[in-house]
């Protein structure tokens, strides 16, 4: 399942709800992404999440079944918001459950790798000196092209 | 034609959509990047350095070559930044 929102989330309660009534799940996965408050050694006051709608939930739709093809899971989840959010706020979450923790513990690692590289998805810092768009990083390329 | 901006596009061209009617000649992003450009001074900024411009179609990533017609959606952003 896939959600962009503005919203925060729950983390216990969109685990608690990932595994509800599948016994056959073993375990479960997941990576939360947080805003910061230091980049490239300036302080960062607040971030914005800009978004394309609807390319944005196609993309996290095409990559979530990406990974269900690739690993046996039994359920998936990616959470994305958008708009203002502080240092220390939940930007983004990625789980995965699967009846053994490899699969689960890979697709996890894939997806959260994917979506930074393929979700149409723009962060504007605020620092000091004004607001800036956050440029991509490379290291993010190479990160989402060990998975081709 | 739908076109989109996102990021920093949008600061540079002054607009997030528009409704273009290109010429005819215009039937692939590269010649409607070229097209848009032509429209002042904040396109040609933005559409400076096609290096750092992604570009999608309907809402699919695509390559400058891609072809585009007067029903389709196409959107210009910078490198994605997510996650």
């Amino acid at each position: 399942m896939i959600r962009v929102q503005k919203e925060d989330f729950d983390l216990a309660t969109e685990l608690s709800a990932l595994s509800a009534g599948n016994h056959n799940i073993g375990g479960i996965t997941s990576f939360v992404g947080l805003v910061r408050d230091m980049a490239e050694g300036q302080h960062v006051g607040a971030m914005t999440l800009e978004h394309y709608p609807g390319m944005t939930e196609k993309m996290l739709e095409q990559i979530e079944a990406e990974a269900n093809q690739r690993w046996p899971l039994e359920a998936s989840l990616i959470i994305h918001r958008y708009g203002r959010m502080e240092p220390g706020e939940q930007i983004v979450l990625v789980a995965c459950a699967s009846p053994h923790r490899e699969a689960a513990f890979e697709a996890c690692h894939f997806l959260i790798d994917w979506l930074k590289t393929k979700a149409p998805f723009w962060k504007l810092e605020e620092k000091d000196s004004g607001a800036e768009w956050v440029d991509a990083r490379e290291s993010d390329e190479d990160a989402a092209a060990k998975w081709d | 034609m739908k076109i989109l901006y996102f990021a920093w596009m949008r600061g540079k061209t002054g607009i997030g959509e528009e409704d273009v009617s290109p010429p005819e000649t215009v039937t692939d992003v590269a010649g409607l990047v070229a097209w848009l450009k032509t429209r002042g001074p904040g396109f040609e900024d933005a559409f400076s350095d096609m290096k750092v411009v992604r570009a999608a179609v309907n809402q699919e990533f695509v390559e400058l070559d891609a072809t585009v017609g007067p029903n389709d959606e196409v959107a210009f952003f910078p490198p994605v930044t997510g996650g």
